[in-house]
């Protein structure tokens, strides 16, 4: 890594890593050196990472170049410089998931997609901020501050996953792993301009991700390129028999196909997705970028589907109907953050949460418990799951037509810090394009499509079918080499 | 136990209760519902848990198999439809001894739906409908009491948390406190047998909650219910029931209303508290568990899982009544245990009367067991012991008194029957020439007997045999001395 004064810096790839460690022509240490001082340099002023441990970075470092010294083959991620959202344990490292209710919260055990980073041979080098629990499309959610956006630190870099996309996006790491709600990892990805991966609901485990809803959450890959982003995943999917809506369908090889291009490939536009609301700046840049995959031989199919409208308003009833559920744990009795001087346990109870979660938490709470009250269940919860399923009907209707679904991923490029933070539906809004994919289960990605006029990243979501990630890699790596 | 009301028997005598129960039952798996920590009661406190059962951040539960097989066995022998899909809720609510802030539990689609049970009432057999059986996790325990700092703090102990339940509802068609403990005690027998439970109440793996009103007799709708929990005793469950009967009539008869609430039982007290109205009830905020896919049990695997039933007590008794000639009653007692039964049945098809082994248990074995206040499976005497007695019986090696006595040896020394008879065998008099001797003693000394037999009166033969026993401090062999009585009356 070249240091430099911009915020902005592309990580070493694994390729080139793996390669040059391998040929001994530099080592997993001095390349974990050279992430601790990036990181040094560029992160007082992006705040993306919540906790630096160089002291297991350096040991996970030297044992890769034992192996090394010793000629013994190199695992997919030896020496690659990963950071690790803080909504995911790792053992003995902080997890506070950007809440106050779970500072000082240790984690015994290690989430199964970060233990499988570790055996692949990645050096952790810390944990990233992000929203709290992941609530937030602009990383303002945070306790511990936001993250500032590496192409303009007076712009978010997206949310709920802003620091996973802004370390990758600053050359801090190679990649890191984000979680993916409504939108978490592909928002933040295009604010940011690299590559991020919603994987298939199933695909990757989610045993050890600190749950915000639990029907929607999925762990996926951020880095500054297609192919390393399609080798992550390769790493962290696959059956865990602790998940038990983990699927066991095997792992195919993610790169084999990077290369195919796009020739006869028939993807689709929906139209719902260029509709009002869209920026200018977005649809220029999307629609150029549509045009280059014409040009590369796909096959452009017009398509629709028709319930997108109602995606928002369903996505916050059962995201926030499974949120009020999934964080009744943090009660201050175990682990985390405890009020003091409370009188009663009903007192304590209150005043734990309520001085615990920020103020974006207790609303999603509140909603949820609401929607999920006797009397409101049928015309909320109930109601948003079966038009969860015509949404889910609309994606199955179209993937019988097209093989990948081009859409923007958000309406706007990275907005100003503070610009919608007093607005929460202005801020739902952000994920307009992106709940569809996460209430549906289908896998997508966001990749960097062209950039406004003042130099802000503009990302297009890839959608596929379930389980159907090598095609939407493929399309991906396409719109990569052509921009 | 004192009541706190009392009702006139008349006034009593004009309502009938309706009673339906709803008992959670722990079942007794090798390991939790969710996870694979040990399902063991009795572990230091906090030991028998991981990120899983204490609800850890990022955990998640993944269902045990095993106890999936013992809720649907527990379905069948319930005669329960058992539902292809079943789905997983999460029912939340606030409490220090529920680390998730929920509990996993079947709500609207329960695994058996529509059984029944037989009981005996009052009036004979009768069907106690189950209404459903599901399955759900336990939750850890409240320690309020037994610390030196208790007054102010409570201590938590969450291994129990995740151990695997099922919870068996009954329609309202029980009518009495006795038909209500009979139920309890037949659906206790019934999972004892298919060995999915313990069912120790003491130590809560069987636990009861009652809904009771009460009506004029002759009425068609149900009054007004209350629920009452906390019954941790099958000794209480008469008491508390008969207690809350009373309460409610005492209310309707002053012109009061019952109110539908949570009552908490008081074995100290003997009386019922009220716990929450229904204003105060909980909104448990059920919604379908995300983290788990709908439980489904094929008919192939139902099949197998059916294939593991064993006879049920009541097929049990109708096959021994059959079988050994026995009443009902010492059929009942025979098989208060499936190992009980097993050992008997054993024991007996080994005998040379299985009908004497049956009568011997129910009667000797059973006496002495209440009169020294032990449980069957406290026995000294096996059942082995009881068909060995038997068999010695049966070839006139042993008088029903030697019987009686070594029986009472065994409860004395707590030995079983088989290690008391080696040792004190009674040293039985085989000596044809003694026994004659004694014989001629007895005749000579009841001439009027005498006659009356060699008149023809046959029976009198019966009198001499018993004299000469007596003399002979019973020791003489029975069937040798018959047969010396006959041929020396008959000379
Ligand atoms: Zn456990």
């Amino acid at each position: 890594m070249t240091p430099t004064k911009s915020l902005t810096a592309t990580p070493p790839s694994i390729a080139s890593l793996r390669q040059a460690i391998a040929g001994r022509a530099t080592t997993a240490t001095a390349v974990t050196e050279a992430a601790l001082a990036r990181i040094a340099e560029a992160d007082p002023a992006i705040h993306a990472f919540l906790s630096v441990d160089a002291t297991l970075a350096r040991a996970q470092a030297a044992h890769v170049d034992q192996l090394a010294a010793a000629g013994a083959p190199l695992p997919p991620l030896a020496g690659v410089p990963f950071g690790i959202k803080d909504v995911l344990t790792l053992e003995g490292a902080p997890a506070t998931a950007g809440s106050k209710i779970l500072e000082g919260y240790h984690p015994p055990y290690t989430c199964t997609a970060v233990k499988k980073l570790a055996d692949a041979g990645a050096v952790f080098l810390g944990k990233l901020n992000c929203d709290e629990f992941a609530m937030g499309s602009s990383n303002e959610n945070s306790a511990y501050g936001p993250v500032h956006n590496p192409h303009d630190p007076g712009r978010v870099p997206g949310g709920s996953s802003g620091g996973s996309a802004a370390a990758v996006a600053s050359g801090m790491v190679t990649a890191t792993l984000g979680t993916d709600t409504g939108g978490s990892i592909r928002q933040p990805a295009s604010f940011c301009g690299v590559v991020g991966v919603l994987p298939t609901y199933g695909r990757v485990s989610r045993y050890g991700l600190i749950a915000f809803a639990s029907s929607l959450d999925r762990i996926g890959p951020f880095a500054a390129n297609v192919r390393d982003a399609a080798t992550v995943l390769g790493v962290i999917a696959g059956h865990d028999p602790m998940d038990a809506t983990s699927s066991p369908l095997p792992v195919p090889d993610y790169t084999a196909d990077l290369d195919k291009g796009v020739r006869g490939m028939k993807l689709g536009v929906p139209s719902e997705y260029f509709a009002d609301g869209l920026d200018a700046e977005v649809r220029a840049a999307i629609e150029s970028g549509i045009e280059k995959l014409r040009a590369a031989g796909a096959e452009i199919v017009p398509i629709s589907l028709p319930h997108t409208r109602y995606a928002i308003p369903t996505y916050y009833v059962i995201a926030t109907a499974e949120a009020s559920s999934n964080l009744a744990r943090f009660d201050g009795v175990r682990y985390g953050f405890r009020a003091p001087k409370s009188d009663t346990l009903a007192a304590m109870y209150r005043r734990t949460r309520d001085l615990g979660f920020g103020a974006e938490v207790k609303r999603r709470i509140l909603l949820g418990t609401y929607v999920l009250s006797h009397g409101y269940y049928d015309a909320y919860y109930r109601k948003a799951q079966q038009v969860r399923r015509l949404l889910a009907d609309d994606f199955l209707a179209a993937f019988r037509q097209v093989d990948a679904i081009l859409t923007p991923t958000a309406p706007t490029p990275a907005f100003r810090l503070g610009e919608k933070s007093d607005d929460p539906v202005a801020m739902y809004l952000a994920d307009i394009y992106t709940v569809t994919a996460s209430l549906a289960g289908i896998c997508g990605i966001s990749v960097p499509c062209g950039q406004s006029r003042s130099g802000l990243p503009i990302g297009m979501q890839i959608l596929g079918p379930h389980f159907g990630e090598a095609a939407v890699f493929r399309v991906a790596q396409a719109v990569e080499t052509q921009r | 136990m004192a009541s706190a009301v009392t009702l006139s028997p008349e006034v009593r005598a004009k309502y009938e209760a309706v009673i339906g129960l709803e008992v959670h039952v722990q079942l007794l798996t090798e390991t939790k519902a969710f996870c694979g920590c040990p399902n063991r009661f009795g572990a230091p406190p906090n030991t028998n848990v991981c990120p899983v059962c204490l609800g850890l951040p990022g955990a998640l539960p993944v269902l045990n198999k095993r106890a999936v097989e013992f809720a649907t066995l527990a379905s069948l022998a319930l005669h329960c439809e058992v539902r292809e899909r079943s789905i997983f809720a999460r029912k939340n609510y606030f409490y220090p001894d529920l680390p998730k802030g929920y509990q996993i539990s079947q709500y609207d689609t329960p695994l058996g739906e529509n059984g029944w049970i037989e009981v005996l009432s009052g009036e004979g057999r009768k069907r106690v409908g189950i209404t459903r059986l599901h399955m759900e996790e336990d939750a850890g325990k409240s320690m309020h009491e037994g610390f030196a700092d208790s007054a102010t703090r409570t201590y938590v102990d969450l291994n129990r948390c995740g151990t695997p339940l099922v919870e068996i509802v009954s329609e309202p068609d029980l009518r009495t406190p006795d038909e209500a403990y009979e139920y309890l005690t037949r659906l206790k027998e019934i999972l004892l047998y298919t060995a999915v439970s313990d069912c120790n109440m003491e130590e809560g793996s069987l636990r009861c909650d009652a809904n009771v009103s009460v009506r004029l007799k002759g009425a068609e709708e149900f009054g007004t219910k209350a629920e009452v929990k906390n019954v941790n005793s099958f000794r209480f469950i008469r008491a508390a029931l008969e207690y809350e009967i009373e309460r409610q009539i005492e209310l309707v008869e002053s012109g009061g209303r019952v109110v539908q609430e949570t009552r908490l039982w008081n074995a100290g007290e003997g009386r019922t508290y009220s716990m929450r109205s229904k204003e105060q009830a909980h909104d448990y905020r059920y919604f379908p568990e995300p983290d788990l896919p709908p439980l489904i049990v094929t008919d192939a695997w139902k099949a197998e899982i059916a294939a593991r039933m064993p006879e049920l007590p009541g097929a049990r008794r109708a096959r021994m009544i059959a079988e050994y000639g026995i009443t009902e009653q010492d059929a009942h007692t025979l098989t208060a245990s499936r190992e009980f039964a097993d050992q008997f049945e054993e024991a007996a098809r080994a005998a040379k009367n299985p009908r004497r082994v049956a009568n011997l248990a129910q009667s000797e074995l059973t006496m002495r067991l209440k009169a020294a206040g032990l449980e069957l499976d406290q026995s000294p005497i096996s059942m082995k012991g009881v068909a060995q007695a038997a068999d010695l019986a049966e070839e006139g090696k042993l008088s029903s008194k030697q019987l009686k006595q070594l029986f009472d040896l065994c409860f004395e020394r707590k030995e079983d029957f088989g290690t008391v008879y080696e040792r004190e065998k009674p040293q039985q008099i085989t000596d044809s020439s003694v026994i004659e001797k004694m014989i001629d003693e007895v005749i000579a000394a009841n001439p009027a007997q005498v006659e009356q037999y060699r008149k023809g009166k046959k029976t009198v033969a019966a009198f001499f045999v018993g004299q000469v026993m007596k003399a002979s401090k019973g020791q003489a062999n029975p069937a040798l001395l018959n047969e010396l009585v006959t041929k020396k009356l008959d000379a």
